[in-house]
């Protein structure tokens, strides 16, 4: 027991740290393009803190979070440039409504498993892409909303600088971190794993799968629902093609880099994937003058895929082995004087 | 033009397309028979192919020649992907393989920008001639290729499998990988024979739709989901299964486009595939249902 509170002790104190650190970043770094950077990991991170949350404790993959995404962010787009509304209800209003169409659409796909599982998510994600390049009349189709999305704001603070927004993103980032945590935690979270580990056992023991899966699955898409349109009044303008198959694999191989079977997974996949893409993006060029956007796919690939082959259980798994290996060998250097 | 040759010219553009679903959809299921992994750079062999092929015919190498260079050259390349990338993974979670797989795709993607660029390609049809008219509908003579090497192949496929050594060996490996260990095959050599199989499988199907669409170094994305959707139509193990899903799907997204909207051809293919899937969650050719825990 006592080891027990220790750890949920050390848990705590690591998400404080962790805020504290967040929270001082933006008066470290007073560099535009670095801050810019920061509020699309921020934004990234809630997306696959939900789909880690998926994959990791329900063992379910999803390949359309890309698509509920979108869903957030066209009905904050839509909502407040065609109708007026005020972008907070909009917000809320997108989040809701991923939340239900999620839920209904996910009655029947989950009783579907494994690859057919990843398809079907898979199917609904390119239904929902091909709803906004078609629509043209709500969407704009494929060149997106006409009309300017406005920035959010809070009384008569605008939030429109990158030193503004990043706060209100990792202030939702981090509350999405803490719900995950929590959730994790909790007896639905044992009941998730209990799902990972073996969905029979889980049953034959009295939980409800298929309810936590169901939950599980509309909580992920209304994280990135919110992050969707935490997305359109960042940028003030979408139009369909982040919100694509390419996108949703960048979330799966973001939530796997990072490792699924911590909270701190996504953080640390987000990070090292974005500052990879970024950092790719700006020493090609120095190193290779005349190289196009050509290398930066050829290396994300092979890096990609390397990370997998020595740390296929991701980022965070690997670090923690490393660690523990280096506490094992300084106990036995310890005790053999 | 009535109805009916209406109909019969969506069915026939839609067995053309469906025949390089069904040889794509194969190169999956005998992938993931044999090694459990589903392999999302398939559709990368398909534009290594068409690409290999028209390099090579732009080097004014004879149109036959050609095709059996590109096809080694795609095996060749899969098979040093499969010994370095692949089996360094091997005790790997599925989901980590699915990515390794990912980011194979990505990176032989981006190689192809680099060697090859962003413009289209265009291949010469293999035979020259106008188009042919059955019944009211026209078909142009490459199509007739397609339909013809599909078939050709699949019933090579199916004699391989059934009267040689190798293909024994491989059904084996499917039905149990234990087993077929303790009777002397190595899985390791197997999974290396599936993976170069799939690539030419792969190849040929770039290279025969090469004529009727632009050869493009992102040709291979959309191809290598159709062909996935194709698989798990058809159940994800079973090769006949993954023949007429890929055939189904071809046709059902030519009517779709044909008779509702061009724009949402991908969207009527998957609204299908999602209550294909519902109604029968294992596929049309699966075996759903019990599982052993």
């Amino acid at each position: 027991m006592k080891d027990l509170t220790r750890r949920k002790r050390l848990r705590h104190s690591l998400i404080v740290l962790f805020t504290l650190f967040i929270f001082s970043l933006p008066f470290l770094i007073t560099n535009n393009y670095y801050l810019s950077v920061l509020v699309i990991i921020g934004i990234h991170t809630t997306v696959v803190v939900g789909l880690c949350l998926l994959m990791g404790y329900a063992g379910q993959i999803s390949l359309g979070h890309a698509a509920f995404y979108g869903l957030g962010a066209y009905a904050s787009g839509i909502l407040t440039s065609t109708y007026g509304i005020s972008p907070w209800l909009a917000i809320l209003a997108g989040a809701v409504g991923t939340g239900l169409i999620t839920y209904t659409m996910g009655i029947p796909i989950f009783r579907l498993k494994e690859h057919y599982l990843a398809l079907a998510t898979l199917g609904l994600g390119l239904i929902i892409h091909v709803i906004f390049v078609e629509e043209v009349e709500l969407t704009g189709g494929p060149s997106g909303l006409s009309k300017g999305i406005p920035y959010l704001s809070i009384g008569k603070l605008v939030l429109n600088t990158d030193f503004r927004y990043y706060f209100l993103v990792w202030a939702i980032a981090l509350a999405a971190i803490i719900l995950a945590n929590n959730v994790v935690h909790s007896r639905i979270g044992r009941a998730l794993r209990s799902i990972h580990g073996s969905e029979f056992a889980a049953k034959s023991l009295g939980v409800d799968t298929d309810k936590f899966k169901l939950q599980v699955f509309a909580l992920s898409a209304i994280y990135a629902s919110v992050a969707g349109s935490l997305y359109a009044h960042y940028i003030t303008f979408i139009s369909p093609s982040p919100f694509g198959l390419m996108t949703s694999i960048q979330f799966v191989v973001m939530a796997v880099v990072g490792g699924l079977s911590s909270i701190w997974g996504p953080i640390l996949g987000v990070t090292a994937v974005t500052l990879l893409t970024e950092a790719l993006k700006s020493i090609i060029p120095q190193l290779i003058p005349q190289a196009g956007g050509e290398y930066e796919i050829v290396i994300f690939g092979l890096i990609l895929v390397i990370t997998m082959i020595f740390l296929p259980e991701g980022l965070t798994s690997g670090l923690l082995k490393l660690y523990e290996g280096w506490r094992y060998r300084k106990e036995r250097a310890d005790e053999i004087p | 033009m009535t109805l009916a040759s209406e109909l019969l010219q969506y069915i026939l553009s839609g067995l053309t397309m469906g025949g390089i679903y069904a040889l794509v959809a194969l190169g999956f299921v005998i992938i993931h028979n044999v090694t459990g992994i589903i392999n999302f750079a398939q559709g990368e062999f398909v534009m290594l192919g068409a690409m290999f092929m028209v390099t090579l015919v732009g080097l004014k190498v004879p149109t036959p020649l050609a095709l059996i260079i590109s096809i080694i050259l795609v095996m060749i390349v899969v098979g040093l992907i499969e010994f370095g990338a692949i089996r360094s993974a091997r005790k790997a979670s599925p989901v980590t393989l699915v990515i390794i797989t990912i980011g194979l795709s990505t990176a032989i993607r981006g190689i192809a920008l680099l060697v090859w660029g962003t413009n289209p390609y265009r291949l010469e049809p293999f035979t020259k001639g106008g188009p042919i008219n059955i019944g009211g509908a026209t078909i142009i003579p490459q199509s007739l290729w397609i339909i013809g090497t599909t078939v050709v192949v699949l019933v090579l496929t199916y004699f391989l499998f059934e009267y040689t050594y190798f293909g024994k060996a491989l059904r084996a490996c499917m039905v149990n990988k234990f087993a077929a260990r303790l009777m002397g095959i190595s899985p390791q050599k197997m999974s290396l024979f599936a993976f170069v199989f799939s690539a030419a499988l792969g190849a040929l199907a770039g290279i025969v739709i090469a004529p009727i669409t632009y050869v493009t170094y992102d040709m291979g994305l959309m191809l290598g989901l159709k062909g996935f959707v194709a698989a798990v139509l058809g159940g994800l193990s079973s090769t006949p299964g993954a023949v007429i899903g890929g055939l189904a799907l071809g046709v059902i997204e030519s009517l779709g486009a044909g008779l509702v909207s061009s724009g949402y051809k991908d969207g009527i293919a998957f609204i299908i595939l999602l209550l294909v899937l519902f109604l029968k969650p294992g596929g049309v050719f699966g075996t759903s249902g019990s599982k052993r825990v």
